[in-house]
């Protein structure tokens, strides 16, 4: 009998509680920054494409949501020719982020992805390009990696040795 | 002449009243629950969410109104009718202010407990008729608790009644000019109350509902506004109760500055809130403890709370 009337007695006292509802639309939810969310492709510091099109992602992904063709520019740098996600696939896992050799695929924590046709659900390379860096603002994977490419040789890179001939005896 | 007109604009506006807070309730118990449970409720139609209403009889009245093939076609058909006219059928006898009201009966609180088990017929029948096993249990368990609780919800006005010596639910108010019955007959209340929950089907006292193990009991194979007719009717039910509640404990419409009418809604108004909260505290008890909680403790507490008040009434005489 007193449990109930002290049952009563908290359920009355809820009436001057905050109440925990976020009115989505009306007020946005802050998400954490680490939300895996909407999938985009990011740029290097110099503004050119970061993906290097090794494939990773695609092999990586659990429902194989991931698809897109390796090119080759005059340059010698490697860049996906189409890059397509079909979003109405994907579980947002965040695989493809982790195996990203250059940081190039990145979630974000968009969240507001509905769509009334499914077929707009799949994502092209433009939609899904960003013209910034994303999370790893200083980050460029041409001048950090060992790579030759047009503009840059071998051992120019940073903190990079120049190359060693390995044949020959002297140090 | 004008007589006949005054009387008439009383039935419409008490019948107008009485289905607006009944329809009103749809909304005021969701919000409430959601207020206690640290929710919003419905607030997007209208302000506060007040349109809600509107919404949800457009959308109750122009759903499929499907009669199961197995189903007793015309007891299918009439019984929620008796369960909604029952329920506006009380509202009659109930003593707004002392001009308003639709009739004055000197036997006001016989003809409520009448009526009130009138209502136990719709529902009864209703699960007969559905001819489906759910339905079936939950008709046969309203029958049970609503012939059990009725016993002592009689039995708990007669304490009313003694000392205010009369039937009529007007001269009882009359009769707390001084002092309201709820202290002298606060055991009465207390009964009252638990048998209005078990009269209106209420949770904790809504095993002929049970949604959790009977489907939706008695209504479960209506649909559309015959369901609709039930989901009134239940509200109706709590308006009559807090509203007599408030008539025979609380004074009516008696009170200080305020007209009448606003004592007398507000009073009704707290006690649909009481209603709202003991569904927001606490849960739906077994079906043996249902029953053994009538026969075994207030049924017990209604005599004795009879006996002592009819001895000091004896005395004072």
């Amino acid at each position: 009998m007193l449990s109930i009337l002290k049952g009563i007695w908290v359920i009355l006292s809820h009436t001057f509680r905050r109440r925990v509802t976020v009115q989505y639309p009306d007020v946005q939810p802050i998400m954490p920054p680490r939300y895996r969310g909407r999938i985009v492709l990011t740029r290097d510091p110099s503004g050119a494409e970061r993906c290097v099109a090794c494939y990773l992602c695609s092999a990586v992904c659990p429902v194989e949501c991931i698809a897109l063709q390796a090119a080759e520019d005059e340059h010698g740098r490697r860049y996906p020719e189409f890059f397509r996600i079909n979003f109405s696939r994907c579980i947002f896992c965040g695989f493809c982020e982790d195996a990203c050799p250059t940081y190039a695929i990145q979630l974000t924590p968009d969240f507001e992805m509905g769509e009334y046709v499914r077929q707009n659900l799949v994502y092209e390379k433009e939609h899904l390009l960003i013209s910034g860096p994303g999370k790893y603002p200083g980050y460029d994977f041409y001048r950090m990696a060992g790579v030759a490419i047009g503009g840059k040789d071998k051992g120019e890179a940073e903190n990079e040795e120049p190359p060693v001939d390995v044949r020959s005896l002297m140090p | 002449m004008s007589d006949v007109v005054l009387h008439l604009l009383t039935i419409v506006g008490v019948l107008a009243a009485a289905l607006t807070i009944a329809a009103g309730l749809i909304w005021g118990e969701r919000r409430l629950l959601a207020l206690w449970q640290d929710r919003y409720g419905p607030n997007r139609v209208g302000p506060f969410g007040l349109l809600q209403v509107v919404a949800d009889i457009i959308k109750i009245f122009t759903k499929e109104d499907w009669i199961p093939p197995f189903a007793d076609r015309a007891v299918f058909v009439l019984a929620p009718g008796i369960v909604f006219a029952a329920g506006l059928m009380v509202f009659a006898i109930l003593p707004v202010t002392p001009g308003i009201a639709v009739v004055r009966l000197n036997v006001g609180v016989l003809y409520f407990l009448a009526i009130s088990s009138l209502g136990a017929y719709g529902v009864v029948l209703a699960g007969w008729s559905s001819s489906s096993k759910y339905s079936l249990l939950g008709g046969m368990r309203a029958a049970a608790q609503v012939l059990t609780y009725e016993v002592f919800m009689g039995l708990s006005l007669m304490g009313v009644v003694m000392i205010a010596g009369s039937f009529d639910l007007g001269r009882i108010v009359e009769a707390q000019k001084n002092l309201w019955f709820c202290v002298p007959q606060f055991f009465g209340l207390l009964v009252f109350f638990m048998a209005g929950l078990a009269e209106a089907h209420r949770s904790p006292f809504d095993l002929p509902e049970s949604d959790s193990e009977l489907v939706a009991g008695y209504h479960s194979e209506y649909s559309g506004m015959k369901f609709g007719m039930f989901f009134v009717g239940e509200y109706l039910s709590i308006t009559v109760i807090s509203a007599l509640i408030a008539t025979l404990f609380f004074g009516g419409w008696l009170g200080p500055v305020l007209p009448p009418v606003v004592w007398f809604m507000l009073k009704t108004f707290v006690f649909i809130g009481g209603f709202i909260l003991m569904r927001a505290t606490l849960p739906r008890p077994r079906y043996d403890q249902l029953m053994a909680l009538g026969w075994k403790l207030l049924l017990p507490l209604t005599l004795l709370n009879l006996l002592i008040t009819g001895a000091i009434v004896l005395a004072a005489r």
